[in-house]
């Protein structure tokens, strides 16, 4: 099975693939991650806000999204990202974005609604009592969300927001439907260019698995501890 | 935003010579359900029976199942996608690869699309399916075998028609990520919905007529999976139960 096996080429590519491919993965998980709890919360407050059309407009939003699929949320927001750009700076042409900011705001937008409904049950896991308490004690809206509420909601969701971005960090494999140099970009490249094709995308798939794997068994004992404290 | 809007592309034929964009987007979609349908069926033989090994007394049938569960949940679906379409075929005794490589067009990829997206999704459903046995009582188990059945008998007639009813939410939003995640078999060639709305923004340059009306179908076959589960759901509640949650987060 490995006889005609060329492993040399993952030797002379490695470099390329994980200084400029892995490096663009590992890059936009972690904004993403970090923009999308950013933006999920906010969508969260709003679901719950008594204010109904600020609720029915995030519901709108997070349904949407969940019922689209990434590899045409990518495309949408390839294509709409320049003109948003032009519109919001007043250009008369779309303007120029690179695929790595397309990328992070496509991402961003999208994880927001699954990062929003894991939000909107940790915020709902909390007592009702806790809000109560805080509006008692004179806090207002945003200090008893801040000071309360949300770090505790964080607390009890934490190994579902991490589950989710490990969930995210494979999912940016599919940048490479608009070409992007992710850690499979990279390494389809190579692939193609040397005629690899079976062991590259082996390689990748271990690679991916070894990471997946690793983060997930993390979170895993982290839920552990989480729970013995609590 | 300068943009000009036209409507009118969707009427106005392809150059495939098939009909009108339109007609060619809805046969798209019938790809789209044609791949998750055959898919599904994959996913749950191979995830009921997955899951049920994991519950089982059998210290090596839960270690298979956990081990396959692991491998096929920790790879990106489209790299397993290109492990389907690229590597396989090579991995197969000569014959069989070549035979594999030479099938006509749109099966040559719908094949592996298919193969890949059950086995993918077979591993969420088997998830599904053990924590759905899990959440039984375990009396329910030891009535079983107060009965004098046999282990097979006791999932056969007492856990498993329980378990399935409870595991029905979860698998309604899975049957929509398997129609979802069927459009990542663009990347090896399928003209699904997805494909076929990019293929149209190549051919037309109109982008955004194309992506709105692939996203209108897909919001339609969404509604329509939906309305059709919770008239499952209704079907086989089991009486006196309150109804399983909903699980979040996932895709």
């Amino acid at each position: 099975m490995f006889a005609g096996y060329d492993f040399d080429v993952i030797q002379r590519s490695a470099g390329y693939l994980f200084r400029d491919g892995m490096t663009f993965t590992v890059t936009l998980t972690f904004l993403a991650m970090l923009g999308g709890i950013f933006f999920g919360t906010l969508l969260a407050m709003m679901r719950l806000s008594s204010f109904r059309p600020l609720a029915v407009l995030a519901g709108g939003y997070v349904n949407l999204m969940r019922s689209l699929p990434l590899v045409l949320v990518i495309f949408w927001f390839f294509f709409l990202v320049p003109y948003i750009g032009a519109w919001l700076i007043g250009a008369k042409e779309p303007v120029k974005v690179g695929s790595f900011l397309s990328c992070l705001i496509t991402f961003t937008m999208f994880e927001a609604a699954y990062y929003c409904e894991i939000m909107r049950a940790g915020i709902q896991s909390v007592a009702r009592g806790q809000v109560w308490a805080g509006y008692a004690l004179g806090l207002d809206y945003w200090q008893t969300m801040g000071r309360i509420v949300l770090p505790q909601a964080f607390r009890n969701m934490l190994p579902v927001l991490l589950t989710q971005t490990i969930i995210l960090f494979q999912d940016t494999s599919l940048v490479y439907v608009i070409s992007a140099t992710d850690f499979l970009g990279a390494a389809s490249k190579v692939a193609n260019r040397d005629y690899r094709l079976v062991e590259m995308y082996t390689f990748v798939a271990v690679v991916y698995f070894v990471i997946s794997y690793g983060l997930s068994s993390l979170v895993k004992t982290l839920q552990e501890r989480i729970a013995v404290i609590r | 935003m300068n943009y000009n809007w036209n409507w009118g592309i969707l009427l106005s034929p392809e150059p495939g010579g098939t009909g009108t964009y339109l007609y060619y987007l809805i046969v798209g979609l019938g790809w789209t359900l044609a791949t998750a349908l055959a898919a599904w069926v994959i996913a749950l033989a191979i995830g009921a029976l997955a899951g049920t090994l994991r519950t089982t007394p059998y210290a090596w049938a839960v270690r298979l199942g956990n081990a396959y569960v692991e491998i096929f949940r920790n790879v990106p679906l489209i790299v397993q996608m290109f492990l389907w379409f690229f590597v396989v075929p090579e991995l197969l005794p000569k014959g069989i690869g070549d035979w594999i490589k030479q099938m006509p067009p749109p099966w040559g990829s719908y094949v592996p699309a298919v193969l890949c997206l059950g086995i993918y999704t077979s591993v969420r459903i088997a998830e599904q399916v053990r924590s759905g046995i899990n959440s039984l009582p375990r009396g329910q188990r030891m009535a079983g075998t107060a009965l004098g059945l046999t282990l097979a008998q006791t999932y056969r007639h007492v856990i498993l028609p329980q378990a399935f009813r409870i595991i029905l939410p979860p698998l309604t939003s899975e049957s929509m990520n398997i129609i979802k995640n069927s459009s990542v078999a663009l990347t090896i060639g399928l003209l699904e919905l997805t494909g076929r709305a990019r293929a149209m923004q190549e051919f037309s340059f109109k982008v955004f007529e194309a992506f709105a009306a692939a996203t209108v179908l897909y919001l339609l076959t969404n509604l329509a999976v939906v309305f059709a589960m919770r008239a499952l759901e209704r079907k086989v509640r089991v009486p006196g139960l309150i109804g399983a949650a909903a699980g979040v987060g996932g895709h």
